[in-house]
């Protein structure tokens, strides 16, 4: 134990403060209902927001007592954070959210894979790009044709339903 | 007896052959995700929302039936034979079973797990369909006054008795209940916490949430502190029973069902807490020649009871879910959610408005359980197998069906925004130990508990006394309140008062 305060426990204290902060602002902005009603659409909003706030400044007052954060078994034995792993994940969730719009989901989807394996420490992009294109094609087949769910054909599925002898959708 | 006449109408639908193939399909999805860590009956139940669109009520809640039980079998096939247990319910079941599987005894300890999955698992099936109809009749009293407090009580337990911190837990549920509130306000037709985007005006989906913070979040907190390094799955050998393993056994199972069951019928939900219970129970009550077993060689009584208790607590979960409409864990939030999508309101009327759904759905929780028992035994060697996935691709697999899951919902980017924002503040939510199930049970019970609340007011004509002078209110509110703050007031009772002096 020390008598510092922790940092990441405070920042945490303080996001949950300024959470409790947004969702007061939010329920200040609703209209105010021009029907009549017991309970209006505004109080339940102050509430959450005052307990969101209440609890957020009783974790800040945590925080200065000394943290939680060095009670918790599995972080004092947790190894440094792994940049690496970290920013190839990202990196995958960034592709996924461009290429979807243009490319279509399997594409998208195939390259959020690659980069998702990599990060957890696969050596084979090309292998598991052969994993990944079979299987996001197959849950986008089931998807459409099983679920009747319209998520667009992309470049990927139009070209297969031309060659199935389907008009994409 | 309503049980009986109801399980006769049961039966006679859940036998029929799309029926038994939902059936083994969930208990086979089920049983998958359960072995697989990273992966829960939640998250599997939320990706497989989309089904309603196409099959019927009945089929798509015997899959997800299907799945909850599947998955508190398989999770115990990972604690066993990997020491991780692949979710909360077993991490009792690793302490033991992990040193049983150490010293070869892997076999006993899966098979003495899958059998007392399956006796619990028949116990709490039984308990839902004769306790159910009684709940209901007593539910059938209670008004909006009632309604609201009962909320209050459940919120109180999932978020401040559980988990390691009442704070904490209060924090996230009050996450999930600001979450609730975004979107149009049913009553008035205002937009509200919207930030004047269009795009939530039709709220946050829960799927979305649940897929952000299982999935993405989950992902993203396992990224963080990755180290390359190869699983060791232990040999499973044979799985037999000898007969003092099964003298051993016998009562464990049964104890553990009994303690599992109120456990997961009361509000307080969860399955850690009867796990915990069991062990203890089982380690006082070990006949003296095996005493010296537990901890270091693996009592198989160990495994036993505490396996029983967490599936008779799963069990246990769905009768304030079918009866009330409460739900109490996560699992149980996203399966309200899928009746909403229906069009079915959970609630004490759903015995009489929908008792062929509920019936066939009771009745083929005895199915599956018997499906289980022979997916998890004879077929061990399939789930090893699946034990073996590697990490990278695991997770990358994972990554592309939450992102189906959520896209395909709504075809939209800031969906997928939602998601990965969700998904970050899930990441911290680990790092700094929030419980995440409060998120979604808040998600779900909030706009709900709002509606009471409203119904409630505008019946007492806007006095805000109603709560406390309707004896049935008050009483729920008191327990709500000695919930919250009984623990707490113990703890100073005990500090002023038990130290010696």
């Amino acid at each position: 134990m020390t008598s510092r305060i922790p940092l990441p426990d405070l920042f945490a204290g303080l996001a949950v403060l300024g959470f409790g902060m947004i969702g007061f602002w939010q329920a200040w902005a609703i209209p105010v209902s021009p029907l009549y009603a017991q309970v209006g659409p505004k109080a339940i909003p102050y509430v959450v927001a005052a307990g969101l706030t209440a609890l957020g400044a009783g974790l800040v007052g945590a925080a200065m007592r000394g943290g939680w954060s060095h009670g918790i078994a599995e972080l004092t034995e947790a190894r440094p954070p792994n940049r690496r792993a970290l920013g190839f994940l990202f990196a995958g969730l960034v592709a996924n959210l461009i290429l979807i719009g243009p490319a279509g989901f399997s594409i998208a989807a195939s390259a959020q894979f690659v980069l998702v394996a990599a990060a957890f420490g696969s050596r084979s992009m090309a292998r598991d790009l052969l994993i990944a294109l079979p299987l996001t094609l197959l849950v986008w087949f089931l998807f459409v044709q099983g679920l009747g769910v319209n998520i667009g054909a992309g470049l990927l599925e139009g070209f297969i339903l031309r060659l199935m002898g389907q008009e994409p959708v | 007896m309503e049980a009986i006449n109801g399980l006769q109408l049961g039966f006679s639908h859940a036998l029929s052959l799309s029926n038994l193939g939902w059936a083994l399909l969930g208990c086979f999805l089920g049983t998958a995700v359960g072995v697989l860590p990273g992966i829960g009956p939640a998250l599997t139940i939320a990706l497989l929302l989309p089904i309603t669109y196409q099959v019927s009520a009945t089929g798509a809640f015997i899959l997800f039936c299907g799945v909850f039980y599947g998955a508190m079998y398989g999770g115990s096939t990972t604690s066993i034979l990997l020491n991780t247990p692949g979710e909360s319910g077993s991490i009792i079941t690793a302490l033991e079973g992990a040193k049983m599987a150490r010293n070869g005894r892997a076999g006993p300890a899966l098979a003495t797990a899958a059998i007392g999955s399956f006796v619990a698992g028949v116990v709490g099936t039984l308990g839902i369909a004769f306790l159910g109809p009684v709940v209901v009749d007593f539910a059938l009293l209670l008004g909006p006054a009632e309604y609201f407090s009962l909320m209050l009580l459940c919120f109180v337990t999932v978020s401040a008795v559980l988990g390691g911190s009442a704070l904490r837990g209060m924090i996230s549920l009050f996450f999930g209940l600001s979450l609730g509130l975004v979107g149009i306000d049913l009553q008035t037709g205002q937009p509200r916490m919207t930030f004047g985007l269009p795009e939530l005006f039709d709220g946050v989906n829960v799927v979305l949430v649940a897929v952000a913070l299982f999935a993405v979040a989950e992902a993203l907190y396992m990224a963080w502190h990755h180290v390359e390094g190869k699983i060791q799955v232990m040999p499973v050998g044979s799985l037999w029973l000898s007969k003092s393993d099964l003298k051993r056994s016998f009562w464990p199972w049964i104890r553990g069902a009994g303690l599992g069951f109120p456990f997961g019928v009361m509000p307080a939900g969860g399955t850690e807490m009867p796990t915990m219970l069991s062990y203890y129970a089982e380690r006082k009550l070990v006949a003296p020649e095996h005493a010296h077993e537990f901890g270091t060689t693996g009592a198989i009584e160990g495994v036993a009871g505490p396996e029983a208790a967490n599936n008779a607590a799963a069990a246990g979960i769905l009768v304030p879910m079918l009866t009330l409409g409460l739900p109490t864990s996560a699992t149980a939030a996203i399966m309200l959610s899928a009746f909403q999508s229906y069009g079915i309101q959970p609630g004490p009327l759903l015995f009489q408005t929908q008792a062929e759904l509920v019936w066939t759905l009771i009745a083929s929780l005895f199915i599956a359980n018997v499906m289980l028992v022979v997916l998890n035994l004879p077929l061990i060697g399939l789930w090893v197998r699946i034990l073996k996935i590697p990490t990278p691709q695991l997770y990358a697999g994972i990554l592309v069906f939450a992102t189906i899951g959520t896209y395909g919902i709504s075809n939209s980017i800031t969906d997928l925004l939602l998601l990965y924002g969700i998904g970050i503040i899930g990441m911290f939510m680990r790092r700094f130990d929030f419980p995440v199930a409060p998120v979604v049970i808040g998600m779900i019970l909030g706009p709900m508990a709002e509606q009471a609340l409203r119904q409630a007011m505008t019946i007492s004509e806007g006095d805000w006394t109603t709560f406390v002078t309707r004896p049935g209110s008050l009483a729920i509110l008191i327990l709500a309140a000695l919930a919250l703050i009984g623990p707490r007031l113990y703890g100073l009772v005990m500090r002023r008062w038990g130290v010696p002096r």
